[in-house]
């Protein structure tokens, strides 16, 4: 194997890698408040892309000025979705079916999807998507340095968020134990409302990248979502930092692989990984052990 | 069991076996056909994931293994295009169980939310192995042995095998439900580390439970590529048959006995129904996921438990009404 193309499996590792760090964040910040598995969440990567795809080819808006419009659009969307479904959902059973509930979303934003925008493959383009530049002996479009600013300057509002304020005090100690954040006083319905908004939102700037390096449709949604959840369970359900390890690590190890074996062999690492880990490590990389069945 | 509530699964049985007699109409007897193998398939399902409240969301593996057990050895070995084939389905749902013990052994060692999530993870393993190796016929699919059985009756013997095995699948799924491996699996479910702190050998049965619901996904499997003819890796390792026979078995009833089979027999039908009469796969992704909405937002326990709730709420309401009037009899004589 040469040295450049380790050095791009890594470069891009940490390129890719943290903007899926950026998608998978949000994903563990619902489940670990609300118990909730977020299926739909592939799919909301995607109507991010295609929300930034039209507003660029309808109204002519550089798709990273369209994040002032997608990223409140789709924090609106979770927050419709949290009030109409996720709320009703109580009992014993509640995780399970919220798998249920949010890939029957998934499925009504799928079909709609694809009775607007056809199934065709579709992709977002700008300068930055086609001039690329040589790093370290390889080339790469500027799409992916403009991506990981966005998602760096992106997760790092979304630490200053959690801990550098009162509802990120709130939303923690939410994260910790439900029961106790409502003893104390913590709204944690509105916590929750809201940590789902952002969790949602977050894939706005996700699936704009996304959509800008790859080419998408409606069923796009399922590899994503098979991704995510990958990445939050090997770095431990609702763990933040652990999303974020595992969305770098996983997508440099998915290079490595793709470079020395095959690209074919590459997605299917993901998954064996995932297996081999949790065989040693059931709780993920920083789960927290679980004391009682949750 | 008490006589009269034996009627209606007598009831049902007469109707299901006299379906196909009735409606002769092979676009309808298919719809059947494909109802009964997912009726099987959403009962065994329950038969664990009911149970023990450990939601799987990789059986799609077993019907995989199952469809390609029945491909891959008819076609090796030669076999005369026949009902002698059908032989080849419990070959199916043993490769299956096989297949799911290694499986259950590591995904059975988180408790449920990451097993959920594990259990799509290994789906997805066997999924993108069976479009990339050889020997499944990759994206252009396996061909089976061409059965050139009358179009008019063609899908009478599938269809009464399918039935065969719904009937399997419930009679091996009540018999579990009322042994000591069944109370253990409820035990499972209601409360793990009580269980475990009974002695109950938690480990063991979750496994064993696990790859006993494998078999009879594996038979429907190997059924479903006998009767369709030519499989895909794409469409036998399908995301949507694992959340499919996931939502029948919620839909009815999670955990009961008629639930899954309830279940199965509304959506499927309905299903296959939508698929005929809209071309339209887009709309059909609509209506299908608002169903499905509906469905869990307003009857989350299921139809079974629903209807079952209102008839013994009616009950108890008579009873007491009764009692009432008694007591205002005994007060007036008294």
């Amino acid at each position: 194997m040469s040295g450049s193309a380790l050095t791009y499996a890594i470069v891009d590792g940490v390129l890719t890698g943290s903007v899926y760090a950026l998608m998978a964040t949000g994903l563990t910040l619902i489940f670990g408040v609300m118990d909730i598995i977020n299926i739909a969440q592939g799919i909301f990567v995607v109507l991010g892309a295609y929300l930034s795809y039209a507003i660029q080819v309808h109204w002519g808006i550089d798709p990273f000025v369209g994040l002032l419009i997608t990223i409140p659009t789709l924090f609106v969307v979770g927050i419709v979705v949290e009030r109409a479904f996720m709320a009703r959902l109580k009992g014993p059973e509640k995780t399970a079916m919220s798998i249920l509930v949010t890939y029957a979303v998934s499925l009504l934003i799928e079909g709609s999807l694809n009775m607007i925008f056809s199934v065709n493959d579709v992709q977002i383009n700008a300068w930055y998507v086609n001039q690329s530049f040589k790093l370290f002996g390889v080339y790469f479009a500027y799409i992916y340095v403009f991506g990981f600013i966005m998602a760096v300057v992106l997760l790092a509002a979304l630490w200053a968020l959690l801990y550098r304020t009162r509802f990120g005090a709130s939303v923690r100690a939410s994260l910790a134990d439900q029961t106790a954040a409502a003893l104390i006083g913590i709204n944690v319905r509105r916590v929750a409302t809201i940590c789902f908004g952002i969790g949602t939102a977050v894939t706005a700037a996700g699936g704009m990248v996304f959509g800008a390096t790859n080419a998408f449709n409606a069923s796009s949604s399922y590899d994503l979502i098979s991704r995510l959840l990958t990445i939050i369970v090997l770095g431990g359900m609702g763990s933040l930092g652990g999303a974020l390890v595992a969305s770098i690590g996983m997508v440099m190890l998915e290079d490595v692989v793709g470079v020395v074996w095959s690209p074919i062999w590459s997605t299917m690492t993901f998954f064996i990984v995932l297996v081999v880990v949790l065989s040693i490590r059931p709780q993920g990389l920083f789960g927290k052990q679980l004391a009682r069945t949750a | 069991m008490r006589l009269w509530s034996r009627v209606p699964w007598a009831l049902g049985l007469v109707a299901l076996a006299l379906f196909p007699v009735v409606v002769t109409n092979p676009a309808y007897t298919t719809i059947g056909v494909f109802t009964l193998i997912y009726m099987a398939c959403a009962s065994s399902w329950n038969m664990f994931s009911g149970y023990t409240g450990y939601i799987a969301l990789g059986s799609a593996v077993s019907y995989g293994v199952g469809a390609y057990t029945m491909a891959l050895v008819s076609i090796h070995a030669n076999m005369a295009p026949g009902a002698a084939m059908f032989w080849l389905a419990p070959l199916g749902g043993l490769i299956a169980t096989v297949v799911a013990l290694p499986i259950g052994a590591i995904a059975l060692r988180v408790r449920r939310h990451t097993f959920v999530v594990i259990t799509i993870a290994i789906f997805f393993v066997f999924q993108l192995t069976a479009i990339n190796v050889g020997f499944t016929g990759s994206t252009s699919g396996l061909i089976l042995p061409f059965i050139s059985w009358n179009e008019s009756y063609y899908n009478l013997p599938f269809y009464y095998v399918a039935l065969g095995l719904v009937i399997f699948a419930t009679a091996l799924s009540a018999l579990v439900r009322r042994s000591r491996f069944g109370l253990q699996m409820l035990a499972i479910r209601d409360d793990e580390d009580r269980a475990l702190g009974l002695g109950v050998r938690t480990t063991a049965v979750k496994l064993t439970g696990f790859a006993f619901a494998q078999f009879t996904i594996g038979m429907a499997g190997a059924l479903y590529a006998m009767f369709v003819g030519q499989i895909f890796p794409q469409f036998v390792f399908d995301p949507l048959f694992d959340v499919s026979i996931a939502l029948m078995a919620f839909l009815g009833g999670l955990g009961t006995l008629a639930g899954p089979l309830l279940g199965a027999l509304i959506l499927e039908s309905f299903q296959q129904w939508l698929t005929l009469s809209f071309s339209n796969s887009s709309l059909y992704l609509i209506l299908f996921g608002a169903l499905f909405l509906l469905v869990i937002l307003f009857m989350p326990q299921g139809i079974v438990v629903f209807v079952r709730d209102r008839v013994t709420r009616r009950a108890a309401r008579e009873k007491a009404a009764v009692a009432a009037a008694e007591t205002t009899l005994a007060g007036s004589r008294a």
